[in-house]
């Protein structure tokens, strides 16, 4: 009853947050207290919801093959016809529960980590809007649905991420987000649109049937070039190299946006879009190497990074590059229910992870540098206890809920290419020492006396609790109901586990655990160390490998080259012509009005011969003065 | 006999000597004089016309009538400017009547 109430209505899912939204910003600017529990009511209710769409789709069969469709014509003229609809299967079933109760207890944590701050209703608005956009992406029908909520997550993310518009870092970061997915953006649409001029249809359905054919008579060169432009919005979106460069920037934001946008929202925007799309990527090798090898280059350039870092929010920034080049190298070797099932596990432990984050920055007054905290343990303990199951859950520590994800990553990517599963392993490696780094630079050692640090308030700690049990529980009960079977392309996967990878992950996690005690544990002495000996490569990581530096560069080289280059023809080039006009019409001017004497007998005189020349010209016109001689 | 061409001839020579004094006279009401004397020129021509070219048909006297009354009234009013010109700058001369310029 419920459940089927539930699929039926499933537009209501986004559709309540967005009339959270409109109310919030049109009524209840001024009213914190109302606003903040609208917000948790309508997305409490939409997380009802899902969880009941879920349940349908568990318990009516709705399998990938056969999606729950609803829908009607949006626009329609000869050549064009867009639906706007809902789509739920169980892809879009465990995206739906995902943001929804993420979004869900972030709100909640919100109310605890935003008291006090001028936008606090602004604040709750902009989430349900951004919510409302992720969710409405989520049940698209066909790609330009899709793409216009794509464009509104795009939207509020920058409105978020600039949410302290009075600093200029702050602004800075919002700018820099919006224009690196709008070049994603770019590629994306040209995507659409070459997709519409082959296939006549946008309708993911209709695709999923019509590109194995085209496929099978055409090769597939022109698609996977049609592919890749649509990987380029999410390369832009979901952070992959070379467009990641927004996402540690994006931490401008206060602290549960962070966990919004880098746990379950706008950043998995991207491999979802992906996993819709898979249809027509499964028949595209090219495409799928291209994506495989790109995630992994990007889970480890992103390590890398990661580990030289000193600000607890940027190493989790980078870490969620990683993590998602992770989901991306998954899709890459085809293994859709490894992507998802990581996705969903990386949800729950990434946005503790950041929800901590922000517990600890609240309790150290936005004291940002890991090297500067230590001690915690003793002042914080609930927030370290579920910091501490974060970062095993992530490291892939069994039975943790990243173990299980991770493994049947690295299964998949061992299945398809030796390379690919050896790099994945050395950033798992990394992402166990660079986490294991920052738990004991901020909980563990001697405190800093500078510091005085409380243990954060309920409403921090709840939100928290329910991701921590998540993080332990998230993915063993997923892997044992068999998410597999439900949540897939093609046929299920195997549904064990392979111990030769597990256990290789598991020692290599423990290795990074291992490292990261020696060099960390006792004082600062051999990081210092440490630092020096590796000089060139510490620079190298800790300067984020340059890449933004690259990008001015190229700014200037470049973009500012063209505009120097404009600004030249445009003065002396363009220029001289224009001035030139003026100046030789006024010139003419002021020759041609000294024919205006003021004297009338001239004026007459010239009346006079201008028709005599007249009657002359005429006359040699027509012949002769006078027709045919007669008078 | 005299013709159609010979009151041609008279308004042509009438005409010219108009337009010479419109060209040569420094003096504005010689000037206005000479103007008339078109006018008068081409009553001449209207009327000719009319008479030799279509008798039955009294257009071109009436129009010639119509000529007068303009005349009449366009030398109110120019000599009414003249007047005033002479009374504002004290001269008549049309070389010195050229402050309609740049």
């Amino acid at each position: 009853m419920w459940a089927e109430f539930s699929l039926t209505h499933a537009w209501l899912i986004p559709l309540l947050p967005a009339l959270a939204f409109v109310l919030i910003s049109f009524f209840l600017l001024s009213s914190p207290w109302l606003a903040s529990r609208l917000a948790i009511a309508a997305m409490g209710s939409s997380f009802i919801l899902a969880l009941g769409a879920a349940a349908a789709v568990l318990t009516q069969g709705i399998t990938v093959e056969a999606p729950f469709v609803m829908k009607t014509v949006w626009f329609s003229m000869p050549g064009l016809s867009v639906d706007m609809g809902v789509l739920v299967d169980p892809i879009a079933a465990t995206l739906l529960f995902v943001v929804t109760l993420i979004t869900l207890l972030v709100l909640i944590y919100s109310t605890g980590y935003m008291a006090g701050d001028p936008g606090y209703c602004r604040f709750f608005a902009f989430i349900s809007l951004f919510a409302a956009s992720m969710l409405g992406l989520v049940i698209a029908t066909n790609f330009l649905q899709m793409f216009v909520f794509w464009e509104l997550v795009g939207l509020c993310s920058y409105l978020l991420i600039g949410f302290y518009f009075f600093k200029v870092s702050a602004r800075e970061a919002g700018k820099k987000a919006f224009m690196t997915t709008r070049i994603g953006d770019f590629g994306l649409l040209l995507g659409i649109l070459l997709l519409q001029i082959t296939f006549r249809t946008l309708d993911f359905a209709e695709l999923a049937v019509k590109v194995p054919a085209y496929v099978a008579e055409n090769g597939a060169a022109s698609l996977t070039f049609i592919a890749i432009l649509i990987f380029i919005g999410p390369v832009a979106k979901s952070g992959q190299f070379p467009l990641h460069v927004w996402l540690p920037d994006a931490m401008e934001g206060p602290t549960p946006v962070s966990a919004l946008i880098h746990a379950a929202t706008m950043v998995v925007a991207g491999v979802y879009l992906i996993a819709r799309s898979f249809a027509i990527f499964s028949v595209l090798p090219g495409a799928l190497t291209v994506i495989a090898w790109l995630g992994v280059f990007t889970a480890l350039f992103a390590a890398f990074i990661a580990l030289t870092q000193r600000e607890i929010k940027r190493i989790l920034a980078f870490s969620t590059i990683s993590q998602l080049g992770f989901m991306m190298l998954a899709l890459g070797v085809g293994s859709l229910t490894s992507s998802m099932f990581h996705l969903m596990t990386h949800a729950f432990f990434k946005a503790l992870l950041f929800l901590g984050a922000g517990s600890v920055l609240h309790a150290l007054h936005d004291q940002a540098d890991i090297f500067q905290m230590g001690g915690l343990r003793k002042s914080m303990p609930a927030t370290c206890l579920m910091m501490g199951t974060a970062v095993l859950a992530i490291a892939g520590i069994p039975p943790f809920a990243g173990f299980f994800s991770k493994d049947e990553i690295l299964v998949a990517a061992a299945h398809v290419s030796t390379p690919i599963y050896l790099l994945a392993s050395l950033a798992a490696f990394m992402t166990a020492f660079y986490m294991a780094r920052l738990f004991i630079l901020t909980f563990l050692g001697k405190p800093n006396p500078h510091n005085h640090p409380h243990e954060s308030g309920l409403a921090m700690l709840v939100p928290m609790g329910v991701l921590a049990v998540l993080s332990v529980v998230g993915g063993i009960i997923p892997f044992a109901m068999g998410f597999g079977e439900w949540v897939r392309f093609g046929p299920a996967h195997h549904a064990g586990i392979d111990w030769a990878v597990a256990g290789a992950s598991t020692v290599i996690s423990l290795l990074g655990f291992a490292l990261a005690w020696y060099i960390y544990g006792g004082g600062h002495t051999r990081s210092n160390d440490l630092t020096i000996k590796t000089g060139a490569l510490y620079t190298w990581s800790f300067n984020k490998c340059y890449v933004d530096e690259i990008y001015q560069w190229f700014n200037r080289t470049f973009v500012g080259g063209l505009a120097r280059l404009s600004f030249w023809i445009d003065i002396h080039a363009l220029g001289a012509v224009v001035d030139n006009a003026w100046r030789g019409t006024g010139a003419a001017g002021s020759e041609m009005r000294r024919l205006q004497t003021g004297q009338m007998q001239q004026y007459a005189a010239v009346m006079l011969s201008a028709t005599v020349v007249l009657v002359i010209l005429l006359a040699a016109l027509t012949g002769s003065l006078v027709k045919g001689g007669q008078i | 006999m005299i013709g159609l061409s010979h009151y041609l001839l008279v308004s042509a020579a009438l005409f010219g000597l108009g337009l010479f004094g419109l060209l040569t006279k420094r003096n504005l009401i010689a000037v206005l004089m000479s103007i008339e004397l078109m006018l008068n020129s081409v009553n001449i021509n209207l009327v000719a016309f009319s008479r030799y070219t279509a008798a039955d048909a009294s257009a071109g006297q009436v129009f010639s009538l119509f000529i007068i009354a303009v005349a009449a009234a366009e030398v109110a009013v120019g000599l009414a400017l003249a007047y005033a010109i002479y009374r504002g700058r004290g001269t008549v001369s049309v070389d010195e009547i050229d402050w309609l310029k740049w």
